[in-house]
C-alpha cells in the first residue's frame, strides 16, 4: 500500500483542525506540526487507524539558535520530535509538537507505545522537557542528582565547573 | 528444578517459578549488581529486588559511558564527525561510520559512486560478522562455554586484520567521509577477504556443532528473556530481537540504501523470541552476510585491481577534496580546496533536517540531522539500536531467575558505547 502524505494531511486536518500546525516535506521525508495538547490524540490516531505501528524514537530539538528563517517553523522553543514508521505501509513520518520554554510540558506518549518510556527520559534528561504521565520520569544518562540540561544550546560544551565541584576525599575515612 | 521434566523448546511457565519462592521465602532482598561485573557486557547497573533467586523487579541504570556524542556533534563539521560515531558501536565502528555517512549524503544531496558502494557493502557486512560472531561467542562464555568466546576471537582478529589494511585501524576506522570513502582499497583487498570468506564458514559449523543442540545451552536459553511480537514493536525493538520475535523487518530489505537492492540475500526470522531464537537469528545472518560478501566482490564495478581506476568517492568537489594534481593545475580545484579546508568554509550542507537510518548489527542505527546552513550540524540525535532494545530487558526477566537475567541479557547484545552515547 503506498504511503500518501496528502490523503493523511486530509484526514488529520479533518480530524483535528487547528491543532495540525502544517506539513512539508524534507528530503523526501514527510513531517507534520501538531500543537502540543493535541500530541496524545493525533498519536493515538496515527497508531491505531493510520498503521504507524512503531515509534522509533523520541527526540527533542532546541530551536534557541537557529537562523530566522528556520525559527519561523518552530512556534515555541523546543519542538519534541516523533519518528514514527509504519509495518504495513512501509512508511516513516515525523511528527513535531512545539514545547515553550517557561511551561516546559507535553503529555506522554507511553500509553501508545512502551517505547516512549526510556526515550522520554533522555529527553527530560538532556532538555528538561516534563512528560506529563509518564510513570518514571528521572534522568537516564546523567547523575541523579545532576543539575542542567546538557543539550539545551544555552548550556555550555564543557559544563559549568561540575568537574571541579566533586567531592574529594583528601584522607582514608576512619573504620 | 523444574526444567528437567519440561520437553524440548517448551519455555518454563513464568507463573510456575515466581509465586513458590516468593511464598517460601517470603521476603525480598535488595541487590546491586554493579556497574563493574563479569557478566554484563560494558558498564551497566541492575538494581534487583529477589525473592530467593527470582527477580521480583529489576531496574536498570545505564550512563556510565555518556560521553555527550550529540553535544559534540555540534561543535564538529560533517566529516570531523566520523571519528565519534567509531566510538559508538564500538564492536563494528564501519557500521556506525557507513550510518553517519549515508545520513549526511542525504542531507547534501550527494551520490555516492558505484565502486564506493559497493565498498562501502563489504565493509559494512565484514562489521556486521564481527559484531555477530562476538555476540555468539559471548552468549557461549556467559553460560560457561568459555571456548566458544576464544574461537571467536581469533577470527575477530583475522576481521581487524581486513579492516587495519583498508582503513588504517583496528577499531577507530573512521573510513568514511561525506560522498564516499577516505580511500580506495589495497590491491591485495580480495584475497584478503576471499581468503578469510573460505575459512570462516567451518567455524560457524564448528561454533553452531558446540551450541546448538547443547544441552545446557538449549535449557538455558529456550524460553529465556521472551518478547512478543507485539511486545516487541512496542518497545522499538529493531534488528535481530525483532526478527526472533516474528517480524521480518530489516532496512536493507525495506528502505535498502548504498547498494544493496542488487544484492540476493534473505532475512532470518524466527517466531519464539527468547534468546535461543535471536541466537539462531544471529548465526544465519551471518551466513547472508557472507553471501552478501562475496556477491558484492564479484559484482564490485572495478574489480580486484581497479584497473580503469574508478573513483570511489563522489567527484562533486563541493563535497570531496579534489586530487592532489588537479589542485596545482587547474584553478577551479584549487578554489574547492580551499573552500574545503579553511574553517569557515568546509562543507555546507543546504539548510533542513533528514532522519536516516541504516541497518546496524544491533537494529535501526538512525541519525536525525538538523542543519542550518553553517558547517556545523545544528542538532544530530543518534538512535541507538541497543538502547531501545535494552528497555525491554526488565519486561523479559521480571518473575524469572538471576541466572535467566544473564543468558537474556547477552543474548540483547547491549553495547554500552552506542547506548550511553
Amino acid at each position: 500500500m503506498a504511503f500518501d502524505l496528502q490523503s493523511l494531511m486530509t484526514t488529520l486536518k479533518s480530524r483535528f483542525g487547528d491543532d495540525v500546525l502544517g506539513h512539508g516535506e524534507s528530503r523526501g521525508q514527510a513531517v507534520v506540526s501538531i500543537r502540543r495538547g493535541a500530541s496524545l490524540p493525533v498519536l493515538r490516531f496515527l497508531r491505531d487507524e493510520a498503521h504507524f505501528e512503531m515509534l522509533t524514537d523520541v527526540t527533542c530539538v532546541d530551536s534557541l539558535r537557529l537562523p530566522p528563517d528556520m525559527q519561523r517553523d518552530y512556534s515555541e522553543r523546543f519542538a519534541v520530535v516523533y519518528q514514527l514508521y509504519s509495518l504495513t505501509h512501509n512508511a516513516r513520518l515525523r511528527v513535531k509538537a512545539f514545547v515553550p520554554e517557561e511551561t516546559c510540558e507535553i503529555d506522554s506518549a507511553t500509553p501508545l507505545w512502551d517505547a516512549a518510556n526510556w526515550g522520554e527520559r533522555e529527553a527530560y534528561d538532556m532538555f528538561g522537557v516534563v512528560f506529563r504521565g509518564h510513570p518514571d520520569l528521572k534522568r537516564i544518562l546523567m547523575p541523579d542528582n545532576y543539575e542542567g540540561y546538557p543539550l539545551r544550546k544555552d548550556y555550555p560544551l564543557k559544563g559549568r565547573g561540575e568537574r571541579d565541584r566533586f567531592e574529594k576525599y583528601t584522607e582514608i575515612p576512619p573504620r | 528444578m523444574e526444567s528437567s521434566t519440561v520437553p524440548d523448546n517448551e519455555p518454563v511457565p513464568i507463573h510456575e517459578v515466581a509465586p513458590t519462592a516468593a511464598q517460601r521465602i517470603g521476603d525480598t532482598l535488595s541487590m546491586n549488581i554493579g556497574p563493574q561485573h563479569p557478566a554484563t557486557h560494558g558498564a551497566l547497573r541492575l538494581k534487583v529486588q529477589l525473592a530467593g533467586e527470582v527477580i521480583m523487579k529489576c531496574e536498570p541504570e545505564i550512563g556510565f559511558l555518556h560521553t555527550g556524542f550529540e553535544k559534540l556533534a555540534e561543535y564538529r563539521n560533517y566529516n570531523q564527525f566520523v571519528v565519534i560515531s567509531d566510538r559508538m558501536n564500538y564492536l563494528s565502528p564501519l557500521n556506525n561510520n557507513i550510518g553517519f555517512a549515508v545520513a549526511c549524503e542525504e542531507l547534501f544531496g550527494v551520490q555516492v559512486p558505484p565502486r564506493g558502494q559497493y565498498l562501502r557493502v563489504i565493509m559494512a557486512e565484514l562489521s556486521r560478522l564481527a559484531d555477530h560472531v562476538i555476540c555468539v561467542g559471548l552468549q557461549g562464555m556467559d553460560l560457561g562455554a568459555f571456548s566458544v568466546m576464544l574461537w571467536t576471537f581469533i577470527e575477530r582478529e583475522k576481521l581487524y586484520d581486513i579492516f587495519e589494511a583498508v582503513t588504517g585501524a583496528r577499531l577507530t576506522t573512521s573510513w568514511t567521509r561525506v560522498g564516499g570513502v577516505f580511500r580506495d582499497v589495497p590491491p591485495d583487498f580480495a584475497d584478503l577477504v576471499q581468503g578469510f570468506l573460505s575459512k570462516f564458514p567451518p567455524v560457524l559449523d564448528e561454533i553452531e556443532y558446540m551450541l546448538s543442540r547443547n544441552r545446557i545451552f538449549m535449557d538455558r536459553c529456550i524460553g529465556v528473556g521472551m518478547l512478543t511480537k507485539a511486545e516487541a514493536l512496542s518497545y522499538g525493538v529493531t534488528g535481530p530481537m525483532l526478527r526472533a520475535s516474528g517480524v521480518p523487518y530489516d532496512i536493507r530489505k525495506a528502505r535498502p540504501y548504498l547498494c544493496y537492492d542488487q544484492l540476493e540475500f534473505e532475512i532470518p526470522t524466527r517466531t519464539e523470541g527468547d534468546a535461543y531464537a535471536r541466537y539462531l537469528v544471529r548465526l544465519a545472518e551471518m551466513r547472508q552476510c557472507l553471501r552478501i560478501i562475496s556477491q558484492a566482490l564479484e559484482k564490485m564495478p572495478g574489480g580486484r585491481e581497479n584497473k580503469d581506476k574508478l573513483p570511489v568517492s563522489s567527484q562533486d568537489h563541493k563535497v570531496m577534496l579534489p586530487p592532489k594534481d588537479m589542485v596545482y593545475s587547474d584553478m577551479e580545484s584549487l578554489i574547492h580546496h580551499f573552500k574545503l579546508t579553511m574553517p569557515g568554509h568546509g562543507l555546507i550542507p543546504p539548510k533542513g533536517e533528514v532522519y536516516s537510518c541504516t541497518e546496524a548489527p544491533n537494529g535501526e542505527l538512525g541519525f536525525y540531522i538538523v542543519s542550518d546552513g553553517t558547517g556545523l550540524p545544528y542538532r544530530v540525535r543518534i538512535r541507538p539500536p541497543s538502547f531501545y532494545n535494552y528497555a525491554t530487558f526488565p519486561k523479559q526477566v521480571t518473575g524469572r531467575l538471576i541466572s535467566d537475567a544473564v543468558a537474556a541479557l547477552s543474548s540483547i547484545n547491549v553495547i554500552a558505547g552506542e547506548l550511553d552515547r
